[in-house]
């Protein structure tokens, strides 16, 4: 069964569709990534889950209890913000224990509980600190703190790394994700930067203008995107996409290799070259459309240097120029007769 | 090079410090050596504390600053606790809410003396307004300025009347500056509505209530405007405040020693407010 379960959930302004029936089911101990583009309905969606923001249509059950219309307080899940939204005027002790004393938690259990997170999180000497003499990554730390020290089943995260810096960035990614495993803890986690959903995530559920675009594991979003707008928005470089006279061949930039057959045709000729160390990546123009992809190493082609660029069938993908969306049965097509697009 | 500096920086600081100089400084020690040397209308008649001997047997003076005491006890705590609830109230979503505000903010915005003269309507014993409005009920009037135990009261309540909406636009500032993220996460945690206020907002406006109180201290022994208006500090000195009692010696009584020696007093009690407002706010406004 599973563990939280969005059900036709939406939420509309006069005119504006922020989240336009949305469902989606999360189990025990998943975490899952909501990501989309700023003003995709993301943040929205979370905060109708956590009670901040009322939906206007559909429902929410947590472990099969309907908590559509209860106070955000009565709902048993923790919160992360992208501020931190720590408590300036107390410290860090009082900021995690804020909401244990809130639910009169006995003193005893209180402190235990406060050990453990501390201990988690490792801030063990900045307790009596006040978040304004902390960094942002000791910040960072106390929000999740404070949402370990609930004990709340569902945790939800609101870009909660998008203030830190690169680096920082990349050190949190995997520490909440060691502790998200460590705890068990069932995870919905907002974010607009594909690389952290694609490395934190069990599943993506990605979102577009208000609606999922698609929901699935990071692979099968990154090898199977399920229209031009997933294949457009997961992959960096983005994936190549060729119009064609009826629909769209898309091509990842790493799968394209230069050809170096005997009986190989010049077809594609560089107009850039952006060297990123340990490859560079090469725009060149084929077909009257622009073909991004990397080689190894550095070089420095010059402009308007005809190359031969060559892939393997599997690796392509085909979108209706209709619908956007992907089409199979096509692929399946050209698998069979190995095609003369090229 | 540093020389000429200097001297700019002197040059730029002296419009202000002449002005401070010749309407501050100067009357502040001309006054407090007035208050040492003089007697009744006669300056530098020799050294005496003759004038202050006479303000510790002087009963008016004792019942004077009493008098301003109860009234600042009364008019700061009220004003300040009405300002902070109209504040939440008005920055909540309520319907009309600039028109609120706007409407709470207008007495700040008279000046004290067309205010006094329209409590002085709202006063009036035969046709005020308070005294027509409790006839329809059937109630007796009430004397409000002319009854000695009635007339400080009735000045209190009108000066809390004017400076709450003063103070409520300090503490609707503090408020809009308060992340919501705070709130959220706080409601998240399962605080109540008065939990809320009590963990979060309360000791967030707390740099904002010690301005608020400090000036409004200060208001409560400079503000005294509305007494000429209203009582002239009777009947019999019910209503009378230190500084319209220094008003009272100096230009209606010609005791101008004996003002200054009074106007000393009021000069120390504003200075231990100061010295207050500098020494406790600034040590506790900077948890943010």
């Amino acid at each position: 069964m599973s563990f939280l379960s969005v059900q036709a959930l939406s939420r509309h302004w006069a005119d504006t569709r922020a989240v336009s029936e949305i469902s989606f089911e999360i189990g025990e101990g998943e975490f899952v990534a909501l990501l989309g583009p700023s003003g995709c309905g993301k943040s929205t969606t979370l905060k109708m889950v956590a009670g901040l923001e009322t939906p206007t249509g559909g429902r929410i059950l947590l472990n099969g209890e309907d908590i559509t219309g209860r106070a955000p307080g009565q709902r048993q899940l923790s919160m992360v913000f992208q501020s931190y939204a720590l408590f300036p005027h107390l410290n860090v002790k009082e900021n995690v224990l804020f909401g244990l004393k809130a639910r009169k938690v006995p003193a005893a259990e209180q402190s235990l509980r406060l050990a453990r997170a501390i201990e988690l999180v490792g801030l063990g000497d900045q307790i009596h600190k006040k978040p304004s003499q902390l960094s942002g990554g000791q910040c960072q730390r106390v929000a999740l703190a404070r949402a370990i020290v609930s004990r709340a089943p569902l945790c939800l995260m609101d870009e909660p790394l998008s203030n830190l810096d690169a680096k920082l960035r990349n050190e949190m990614r995997s520490e909440i994700r060691a502790l998200q495993r460590q705890l068990g803890l069932t995870v919905l986690y907002v974010t607009h930067d594909q690389v952290e959903a694609m490395s934190m995530a069990d599943r993506i559920i990605l979102l577009n203008q208000g609606r999922i675009e698609q929901m699935g594991s990071p692979r099968e979003l990154y090898h199977e995107p399920a229209s031009l707008f997933v294949a457009r928005f997961i992959g960096h470089p983005p994936m190549n996409l060729l119009p064609l006279s009826d629909h769209y061949l898309g091509i990842r930039p790493e799968d394209i290799r230069l050809a170096d057959g005997p009986d190989s045709i010049a077809n594609a000729t560089v107009t850039y070259c952006d060297y990123q160390g340990a490859d560079t990546l090469i725009t060149t123009e084929f077909q009257g459309a622009n073909m991004t992809f990397s080689l190894q190493g550095h070089h420095q082609l010059p402009v308007g240097r005809r190359l031969a660029i060559d892939w393997d069938s599997h690796h392509e993908h085909h979108f209706s120029s209709q619908t956007g969306l992907r089409l199979r049965s096509l692929i399946q097509q050209k698998e069979s007769s190995h095609v003369e697009i090229r | 090079m540093i020389r000429h500096q200097q001297i700019y920086a002197w040059l730029l600081l002296l419009p202000a410090l002449a002005l401070l100089t010749a309407f501050t400084y100067v009357p502040t020690i001309t006054t407090i050596w007035d208050s040492f040397t003089g007697t009744g209308m006669q300056a530098h008649t020799g050294f005496t504390l003759d004038n202050y001997r006479f303000l510790v047997e002087d009963d008016v003076f004792w019942q004077v600053l009493g008098n301003n005491l109860e009234y600042a006890a009364v008019t700061v705590p009220v004003s300040v606790a009405l300002a902070m609830a109209m504040a939440l109230w008005v920055n909540g979503k309520v319907r009309g809410q600039s028109a609120l505000r706007l409407a709470y903010f207008t007495p700040t915005i008279l000046p004290m003396i067309s205010v006094a003269n329209i409590w002085l309507f709202f006063y009036t014993p035969e046709i005020g307004l308070f005294n027509t409005l409790l006839g329809w009920f059937g109630l007796k009037g009430l004397n409000w300025l002319g009854d000695p135990d009635l007339s400080l009261y009735s000045l209190m309540l009108m000066a809390v009347w004017k400076e709450a909406g003063f103070f409520m636009i300090f503490y609707l500032a503090a408020l809009q500056g308060i992340s919501p993220d705070l709130y959220q996460a706080a409601e998240l945690e399962g605080a109540s509505r008065w939990n809320r206020f009590r963990r979060v907002t309360f000791p967030l406006l707390m740099p904002t209530t010690l301005f608020v109180l400090i000036n409004a201290f200060l208001n409560a022994f400079k503000l005294v405007d509305h007494l000429f208006i209203l009582t002239k500090g009777g009947p019999n000195n019910a209503s009378n405040l230190l500084l319209y009692y220094i008003y009272e010696n100096a230009f209606s009584f010609f005791d101008t020693a004996y003002a200054a020696a009074l106007t000393v007093v009021l000069l120390v009690i504003l200075v231990v407010l100061a010295v207050i407002q500098f020494g406790v706010i600034e040590r506790r406004v900077h948890y943010r």
